[in-house]
């Protein structure tokens, strides 16, 4: 799994975080997402997926195949 | 996963925004295999809102870059999406939704998520220069007028009025913001973050006529001319801007039996009745957290709900607890709020500086922390949410959320 974020879409809600510490945080400034993990290990794809799906912006995108 | 025995056969989903959308998807995440039916009044595929009154409304984003899912994605849902036909009526008992194309769709399992629409003045169709924001259709509408504008008044001091008169003024409009409290979200921020609102919108010019109810509109050969205030007083404009609230959308839902309260009453699991289900904006659930039916207006509750909603049509009946949550863009200035805030409640600055246009500030009542508020710090923000939990905590069942 490839995971992609979208800097300007992000809203800084922080609900990835909440879902996936491992894999994102959010800068202290403007608590825009960063992306810590982006080829997370295979137990933490399913809060990857949950985090594309609950991301109040849209801002998460992952690839299966890469 | 859970789509066992009690799963139904087919879902029909009436709604394709955010929560409709999101309901599908939790569901083949879920793992249920049936077939699934998307249907949405508007002619997009399912979009974001919270951009219209921002990005898209300043131009800052094409509008295709406010849909929520590419093409590859919604193919690979599986789902049939019935786009541009709004559903007409329900009828609960049997389970079938009646289009206003006529179409007849039957489903084992029925999730209502339609949304809301705004309120409008009296008269106002057909009144050139006048604008709901609702819509993505709404949006451009409304950019287009706001381009050729020489005096905006932005009825409504909530959150979509003051992110409105925010993005139009950016644009370099004229702006006038009105509505019936003495500083914008009043009711909700209470008056200490409330004036600082206020400061804000006044500090990059926009013209605040609070505390004046708004009695109805001026016209001459079908267009708008201005905003009448209670106090007799006329603001003129070219183009005004409704944003004064917004009902359940529910209208379609009379005769369906169907309990319907201020939205679609539900039990704590966002069950309406046998086989039917609501959420986003138009669900009125029971949170046994808080002991009482809630309705939350906002964008984390669309999808949120809709993973509980999707659970409970699998067979799993847990009941929604979930801290509320919004955010408002205004000018470089993002609020953020967990939990519940009330007019009334003791506000304390708790992390940053008012002064300084960043901080955190927790509200409390009889003693307990029911909300944080955050001014330009997010990530600090989100990390006090723990603090507001424990008020949406079901104590029977000692459950987390």
């Amino acid at each position: 799994m490839k995971v992609t974020v979208d800097d300007e879409k992000c809203c800084a809600a922080g609900t990835c975080v909440m879902v996936a510490p491992e894999v994102f945080d959010q800068r202290e400034e403007d608590g825009i997402v960063i992306l810590l993990d982006p080829t997370p290990a295979a137990e933490l794809h399913d809060a990857v997926r949950e985090c594309v799906q609950v991301c109040p912006a849209g801002a998460i995108q992952v690839s299966e195949d890469a | 996963m859970s789509a066992g025995r009690s799963a139904p056969s087919g879902v029909l989903v009436v709604g394709a925004s955010a929560a409709g959308l999101s309901t599908a998807e939790a569901l083949r995440r879920k793992g249920f295999r049936g077939g699934l039916t998307v249907l949405g009044a508007e002619p997009h595929q399912p979009y974001d809102r919270p951009p219209l009154s921002k990005q898209v409304l300043s131009g800052a984003w094409e509008p295709d870059r406010a849909l929520l899912r590419r093409p590859d994605q919604l193919s690979s849902l599986d789902a049939s999406f019935v786009l541009g036909d709004a559903a007409v009526s329900l009828d609960a008992e049997a389970r079938t939704v009646h289009t206003a194309s006529g179409r007849v769709l039957r489903a084992d399992a029925i999730v209502v998520a339609t949304g809301l629409r705004p309120r409008t003045f009296a008269g106002q169709d057909g009144l050139a220069g006048v604008h709901p924001l609702r819509t993505l259709d709404d949006a451009a509408a409304l950019r287009s007028a706001l381009t050729a504008a020489s005096r905006v008044v932005v009825v409504g001091d909530g959150v979509l009025g003051t992110e409105i008169a925010a993005t139009a003024r950016a644009m370099g409009a004229s702006v006038t913001l009105a509505g019936p409290q003495s500083a914008p979200l009043e009711s909700q921020f209470g008056p200490l973050i409330a004036r600082q609102l206020a400061a804000l919108h006044a500090d990059r010019g926009v013209d605040l006529r609070l505390g004046a109810g708004v009695t109805g509109l001026g016209e001459q050969d079908g267009h708008v001319t201005g905003v009448h205030l209670a106090t007799g007083e006329v603001l003129p404009a070219d183009v005004v801007v409704v944003a004064f609230g917004s009902a359940p959308a529910t209208d379609w839902l009379a005769g369906s039996g169907l309990k319907v309260d201020n939205g679609v009453v539900c039990d704590s699991s966002c069950r309406a009745a046998d086989g039917i289900y609501a959420v986003g904006d138009v669900a009125r659930w029971h949170h046994d957290g808080l002991g009482a039916l809630l309705r939350l207006e906002n964008r984390t509750n669309a999808t949120e709900q809709a993973g509980h909603v999707a659970s409970a049509i699998l067979g799993e009946n847990r009941p929604y607890t979930p801290v509320p949550y919004f955010w408002t863009d205004q000018f470089d200035v993002k609020i953020q709020v967990y939990g519940v805030l009330s007019a009334d409640a003791e506000v304390t600055v708790v992390e940053g500086d008012m002064a300084q246009g960043r901080f955190v500030a927790r509200y409390r009542r009889g003693g307990v922390t029911t909300g944080v508020l955050g001014w330009r710090m997010p990530k600090q923000t989100r990390m006090r949410r723990q603090e507001v939990v424990d008020v949406f905590q079901d104590s029977r069942s000692g459950g987390t959320s």
